[in-house]
């Protein structure tokens, strides 16, 4: 028994270690962004700077059609994702449709507006998982950083709601300096709302996050801090809570195998229908995405330029091309080589074998020593017009 | 970790065994992981249904295969043990 797939997103596919396959296998996961709106305004939001509106998103039609595609393909889970889901009357026809392909459901939801009542018509309609935010262990930080009075009561009630039907639970908890000293108290939150597993995930850098960097870099010491809560948690709190962790990549010795490898195990699909291998490949400039709205998603798995742009180990130079961890991390994430060093296919940064490294290490010490600025929150129509620095820069 | 002979395994809501028709094998489905089963692991998920004691899995499986209950019981149970720990089976 292997285990073959833990965690179809950028943000968690730290500390698994992808299978060798050919170059186009089945993908074992997709994540459905249904809508990109949402009550909440967390500045490390993973969605792109430029949000899309409601006009422009998929009809319920479409989404089964490409939910069908990706059964047909091999795919076992679905992340019904967003933006809020609930902000989509047609939630519970979608997670139904699902549950008809015999699709693994995961809802990753805020737990806030149409979330509540709608948690009872998913669970019937065959839900298999809910996904819950949390901002930090407090109302008071909660609130704050999600920019959403009453939210974090919000999701209290929402979580209770989700364990009283018998459905299971992941708390998630982006990590920054804003929340790091409750690292302990998120833990214990889990375990008091009855949750199965608990992702604790450092920020990664990408789109809001970037540009919110320096408001949410931690230090290295509080890093190395909340690192050695979690291994201590994992073993006292074996059987109880699964917890799984995302380092924070610029203080990393090696990156991680984003998504499991470009192309390899995973897809996303855009609010309006265009097929990306992650969520934040839209900021690697020319690569041409294909839409459900004019080819199957099978075709476009299969056959997509910008799939095919950073598949296997071809596109790889030096550090990379003759590296023993290249078919491990497969050079890192490209998005965040194309953020920090103008180039998708140069080596992750995040690696210690990259000429920029060093770089990135002392742009993240320098960030965290500063004063925090104050957060730019996520809105439809707010992206800033100055990104911050690189390492290339 | 190792489950005890009296212990009682079920899979709990959000955990799914499946034959996966395109990969031509069962896999088990669990919140953000899945898990390949060969033939072996098959036969045993397939015994756990939240009735049987591990021993009565086990006991099961020896008849099953006609192999003396001393020689599977230790992998029968660290495979159930490991699964509990991983909050994928539940007692």
């Amino acid at each position: 028994m292997s285990e073959i797939a833990t965690v179809a997103r950028k943000e968690v596919s730290e500390g698994t270690r992808p299978e060798a396959a050919p170059s186009v296998g089945h993908p074992i996961g997709i994540l459905a962004e249904l809508t990109h709106r949402c009550p909440l305004r967390c500045p490390y939001c993973s969605n792109p700077l430029e949000l899309e509106r409601r006009e422009a998103e998929l009809d319920t039609a479409t989404w089964k059609r490409v939910l069908s595609e990706a059964a047909a393909l091999g795919i076992l889970h679905v992340h019904l994702s967003g933006g809020e889901p609930t902000a989509r009357p047609d939630l519970v026809e979608l997670t139904a449709h699902c549950a008809a392909e015999g699709l693994y459901t995961n809802l990753i939801t805020s737990g806030i507006g149409r979330a509540s009542g709608m948690i009872d018509a998913l669970s019937e309609a065959g839900l298999d998982h809910v996904q819950l935010s949390v901002q930090g262990a407090s109302a008071e930080t909660g609130d704050r950083i999600g920019g959403y009075k009453g939210g974090h009561a919000a999701k209290l009630e929402f979580a209770r709601k989700v364990t009283d039907l018998g459905l299971p639970l992941t708390l998630n908890a982006v990590i920054h300096r804003g929340n790091i000293h409750e690292v302990e108290d998120i833990i214990a939150l889990a375990v008091a709302l009855k949750a199965r597993r608990l992702e604790v995930a450092h920020t990664q850098y990408y789109g809001w996050a970037y540009v919110n960097r320096a408001a949410l870099m931690p230090a290295r010491p509080d890093v190395d801090r909340s690192v050695a809560l979690v291994e201590e948690a994992r073993r006292r709190l074996e059987g109880i809570l699964v917890i799984d962790m995302v380092i924070p990549d610029y203080y990393a010795r090696y990156p991680k195998p984003c998504s499991g490898g470009w192309g390899r195990r995973t897809l996303n699909v855009t609010p309006t229908g265009r097929v990306l291998p992650c969520h934040a490949a839209e900021s690697i400039p020319n690569l041409e995405f294909w839409s459900v709205r004019d080819r199957a998603l099978g075709d476009i798995w299969q056959s997509s330029p910008a799939f095919n742009a950073f598949r296997g180990t071809d596109w790889m130079r030096e550090p990379c091309r003759s590296c023993d961890r290249r078919e491990m991390d497969f050079g890192g994430c490209r998005c965040q080589a194309m953020a920090l060093v103008g180039d998708a296919a140069a080596t992750d940064p995040a690696c210690s074998l990259s000429p920029f490294h060093a770089r990135v290490e002392a742009l993240a010490t320098e960030e965290a020593a500063a004063v925090a600025p104050d957060y730019l929150y996520r809105t439809i129509g707010g992206a800033p017009a100055k990104a911050p620095e690189g390492a290339a820069s | 970790m190792r489950a005890e002979e009296t212990d009682v395994p079920r899979l709990p809501r959000g955990v799914k065994l499946k034959f996966d028709q395109v990969r031509s094998r069962h896999v088990l489905l669990a919140p953000e992981r899945a898990f390949n089963i060969d033939e072996t692991a098959a036969a045993v998920l397939e015994l756990v249904d939240g009735q049987r004691t591990c021993g009565q899995i086990v006991d099961a499986l020896a008849a099953r295969y006609d192999e003396k209950r001393e020689v599977i019981a230790d992998d029968v149970r660290d495979m159930i043990g490991s699964l509990i720990a991983r909050r994928v089976i539940e007692t």
